[in-house]
């Protein structure tokens, strides 16, 4: 990737001779299609598995094949898993680039490159290394066919010399990434073997960065979120799933048909669940309403494109109070965009979409244990407050591989919200649909095929009474307004808190959001250890906001807002619903390239606003 | 209290003991003379006749004079009236979440033809157990009369404007796309209309029935092809049809050769006694046919026109579970500590 600001706080020319243990980020640039997502892959769990903290973020294009694509890992000691701005340690094997990502690099950084490429004239304050990847291949794969997806699992061995990684782990990484095919999994470590045996014996180390052993990840899985949220929505008990193919939230259901089919297929063959592929987006959410309306845990996955197809049947549900669940994995905005970016664009949208005054309840997970956990608290929430609930997760964190701790398995029953059985119903003799019967604002419903004389209720999006009757009274439409408004805020009592990562050691407060927060831990330390400047922080996890919010808001003298879009939507969305007199506390940092936030953009503009 | 010897005989009941009263709705609001009321009509007898249970039927809709009339029928059956054009994604996922319910879905030629034919397109590809219902007048009631695409070459609007566009036969639509039992009639023909609704009662997968429905008060005058009179003087029966509920053993023999016994997935018989020699209602290609010779004659040709009662449903391509999948308990849905354990296992 080309990254053409360098900060100045880092690493530089000086570093020779010491060694950089655990800390730096390495860069692989090839071609996509290329095979090389297996080998990052593998590299990413070497080192994961030596127990070193490590990310991996694969920047690519929305091409099948044949564009440029790179691939970040991160091997941080202190567990710092945000993008990190600069490259330490470049993998150049696409000749189109190759120029212009050495020429990116800052003095001091090391170049392993494919020898064709002749990169060592470009300049000469970085550290050179190159292999010729063909002739080597050659030697470990005598058939020609098969070379090209061989010749990528070469750099991960040669990378195993230089940088320290332990090749039994590697041969393990391997081994895992191909699982039962043994052949190719013998080709892919003799490949990785012969790139490190030729390293040993031709490539003097001359950079300072190493992985060494730690005993950090202990426990711990590797997954991307998109799993993590297809695993959530099973244990949560999901049993319609409806989908329509969009970048970045595809994989997504792909994990769950993959998981569903394994265990939720029951001993007599039968299948505890639906999946269907509709044929657009707009049928996608209306047969998760349909479902949702039958009484059942209904579920879509989309991104913004698919958002806002889903605003027309959105506005019905949450006006006929139908539950159901939308994962919105965010990419770049408007339009088309870019597909293969990521972003926080669609909050604003989100949080109100479709006509006439509507609100939804959103859910912000920050990592993929969160993608477990919300996926089973926006099945209760949607059922509870019977309203579409949107999840609204990221490319960043749906499709890359991040770290999570092992996931705890449910323990709560499953809330199932206010349903009138027949037994009830024999009990009560009848009952509103839309009566505020309990002061929460959510009425009781029944579900179709319940077998009581009692039980009919007539679903409509058009005006409606109290008894889910027509009406174009102003006074039925009013206090149906009003008591869906309560509904809304009855939520904040239930919807997950924020989680107060620090508070009163500063008069300056951060908030943040999805996967913001990495970028903002990282940033805080940076704040205080580089400026002397303590700030607090607040992770958002929902809308509409609780107390907690509020609170800190009020408890603090300025308060930057951390957006991945760039109108600072999140900003203004707390503008909307302050206390006006804390308007002028909130500041906004934006970041919207498409790349993920690093923490040295935060902290750059935080500073730069704060006047250091 | 003693009964006294002159009281009013019972009620007259179905076969699962209920009066018709229990399949009536709501007052209907549409125009007097509106097609659309006969139909609702017809839907009571139908299922009166049938002894469905009310509480089974889950009637569906979209958005237009057609979608209002669910109102005024089966008051103790659930509804949704949805939004423009897409009942068909908000009953497929009904029926996902509850396989035993029978989805009536009353749509109208706007509802379906114009904003709503992607979604009927895939509905009709799926064969989901439902019954599709077109009310079909050629207009845009609610907005006050503008053509939809289903109104014909040259039929004139009150105000004189003229349809230049040639109409979506959503009958051949639904037979070259997968619907297992389509079929056109007319509000105004109580016999056929009746037969075969009850038949789409009995069938299992999607029934796709385009019955034209005069609009009195927007397209039923001279030089309209979906008025009452145009419609009565068109109107070309393919067959008549009649049907056998499996409840009831009457059987009356019919000469070999002049009618086809259509053997239901209940067991109920849907008779077809032939008007045209050779029409045979399971050929496909026959019943394309057959309805583009309809257009180019200018006849508005009723029967049922297609029946398949051995393709597979949505349902049993979905390998689902036979009870409802909204109700199944938690100890089905969510599976044990050990399936999450071994999951993290393979993941470390």
């Amino acid at each position: 990737m080309a990254t053409t600001d360098i900060a100045v706080h880092d690493i530089g020319s000086g570093r020779e001779g010491q060694r950089v243990v655990n800390d730096w980020s390495l860069q692989v640039a090839t071609v996509n299609g290329s095979g090389s997502q297996s080998a990052n892959t593998v590299i990413l769990r070497t080192i994961f598995q030596m127990g070193v903290p490590v990310s991996g973020k694969n920047l690519f294009p929305s091409n099948i094949a044949g564009l440029p694509t790179w691939y970040t890992i991160r091997a941080n000691k202190q567990g710092y898993i945000a993008r990190k701005k600069e490259i330490d340690f470049l993998v150049a094997m696409n000749p189109e680039t190759a120029v212009e990502d050495v020429k990116s690099l800052a003095a001091g950084a090391a170049v392993l490159y494919d020898e064709p490429l002749n990169l060592r004239s470009v300049r000469d304050d970085v550290t050179f290394y190159s292999v010729s990847f063909d002739k080597l291949v050659a030697t470990v794969c005598p058939d020609a066919k098969l070379r090209k997806l061989v010749k990528n699992m070469i750099y991960p061995g040669v990378l195993a010399h230089l940088l320290g990684l332990d090749m039994a782990e590697m041969e393990k990484a391997i081994r895992r990434q191909f699982g039962k095919k043994q052949k190719a999994a013998d080709l892919n470590v003799n490949a990785a073997k012969a790139g490190y045996d030729y390293a040993v014996a031709n490539l003097e180390k001359r950079d300072p960065f190493w992985v060494e052993r730690m005993d950090e990840n202990r426990g711990k899985i590797i997954i991307d979120g998109n799993a993590a949220a297809a695993l959530g929505s099973m244990f949560a008990g999901v049993t319609v799933v409806t989908w329509y193919p969009i970048t970045p939230s595809s994989s997504l259901v792909e994990s769950l048909i993959d998981y569903m089919k394994k265990y939720r297929i029951g001993p007599d063959g039968k299948a505890t669940f639906a999946i269907v592929q509709a044929e657009d987006e707009l049928a996608a959410v209306g047969m998760v309403l349909g479902a949702g309306w039958a009484g059942a845990r209904s579920m879509t996955a989309t991104a913004g494109p698919g958002i806002s197809l889903m605003a027309e049947f959105t506005g019905l549900g949450y006006y006929v109070e139908v539950p159901g669940v939308i994962w919105d994995i965010q990419r770049v905005g408007p339009s088309t965009g870019l597909p293969t970016r990521t972003s926080q664009g669609d909050v604003m949208f989100t949080a109100l979409l479709s006509h006439g005054d509507t609100k939804h309840i959103l859910l912000f997970p920050s990592k993929p244990e969160e993608c477990f956990s919300m996926a089973g608290e926006a099945f209760d929430l949607a059922e509870q407050f019977q309203t579409p609930v949107f999840v609204m997760s990221d490319l960043d964190l749906g499709m890359n591989n991040w770290m999570a701790h092992a996931f705890e398995y449910p323990t709560k029953p499953l809330n199932r919200g206010k349903v009138l059985s027949k037994e009830d119903l024999d009990r009560l003799g009848g009952f509103s649909r839309y009566k505020d019967v309990d002061g929460d604002g959510i009425g009781y419903r029944t579900l179709p095929g319940t077998d009581h004389p009692a039980a009919a209720w007539f679903a409509r999006g058009s005006g409606h009474n109290e008894k889910s009757q027509y009406s174009e009274r102003p006074d039925d439409y009013v206090n149906n307004l009003d008591r869906l408004r309560k509904k809304i805020l009855t939520a904040r009592e239930f919807v997950p808190k924020p989680e107060i990562v620090a508070d009163n050691t500063s008069k300056i407060g951060v908030i943040a959001y999805g996967t913001s927060h990495w970028a903002m831990t990282e940033s805080r330390d940076q704040l205080q250890q580089e400026y002397d400047v303590a700030v607090d922080y607040l992770r958002l996890r929902a809308f509409p906001f609780t107390k907690e919010v509020f609170d800190f808001i009020a408890r603090h003298d300025r308060i930057y807002v951390v957006d991945q879009n760039r109108d600072g939507q999140m900003r203004d969305l707390l503008k909307l619903v302050i206390d006006p007199a804390h308007v002028t506390k909130l500041r906004s940092v934006r970041h919207y390239n498409g790349l993920p936030i690093d923490a040295r953009s935060i902290t750059d503009e935080i500073i730069s606003q704060e006047g250091k | 209290m003693a009964t006294t010897p002159t009281s009013t005989p019972a009620p007259k009941t179905n076969h699962i003991g209920l009066t018709v009263i229990e399949y009536k709705g709501g007052k209907t609001t549409l125009c007097a003379g509106c097609g659309h009321n006969a139909i609702s009509e017809r839907i009571i007898d139908a299922m009166y006749e049938m002894g469905v249970e009310p509480h089974r039927v889950a009637k569906m809709s979209g958005i237009g004079c057609s979608s209002k009339t669910p109102a005024y029928f089966l008051g103790k059956s659930h509804s949704f009236n949805s939004v423009h054009g897409r009942m068909p994604s908000i009953t497929t996922g009904a029926m996902l979440g509850n396989r035993t319910l029978l989805a009536l879905g009353i749509s109208g030629d706007g509802d379906t033809a114009s904003i709503g034919i992607g979604q009927f397109v895939h509905l009709m590809r799926r064969n989901l157990p439902m019954i599709y219902i077109i009310e079909d007048n050629g207009v845009y009631g609610l907005t006050k009369g503008q053509f939809s695409a289903t109104a014909d070459l040259g039929s004139v609007l009150k105000t004189g404007v003229i349809n230049d566009l040639p109409p979506i036969d959503t009958c051949a639509m639904a037979i070259q796309l997968g619907a297992t039992f389509v079929g056109r009639s007319f509000s105004g023909d109580k016999k056929q209309l009746l037969a075969m609704l009850k038949a789409a009662i009995a069938h299992n997968g999607t029934v796709m029935l385009d019955i034209i429905s005069p609009c009195t008060t927007f397209n039923d005058h001279e030089g309209s092809t979906k008025s009452y009179k145009f419609t009565k003087d068109h109107e070309e029966p393919l067959h008549d049809v009649s049907f056998v509920p499996h409840f009831e053993e009457i059987d009356v023999e019919y000469e070999a050769g002049e009618t086809i016994n259509v053997k239901m997935h209940d067991g109920s018989k849907l008779r077809l006694h032939k008007l045209e020699e050779d029409y045979n209602p399971v050929d496909k290609l026959q019943a394309l046919g057959r309805l583009a010779k309809a257009h180019q004659d200018g006849e508005i040709l009723t029967g049922v026109f297609y029946v398949n009662t051995t393709a597979p449903t949505f349902m049993e391509l979905l390998n689902m579970v036979d009870e409802p999948l909204a109700t199944l308990p938690e100890s089905k849905t969510r599976p044990p500590r050990e399936v999450l354990d071994k999951c993290m296992e393979a993941l470390r």
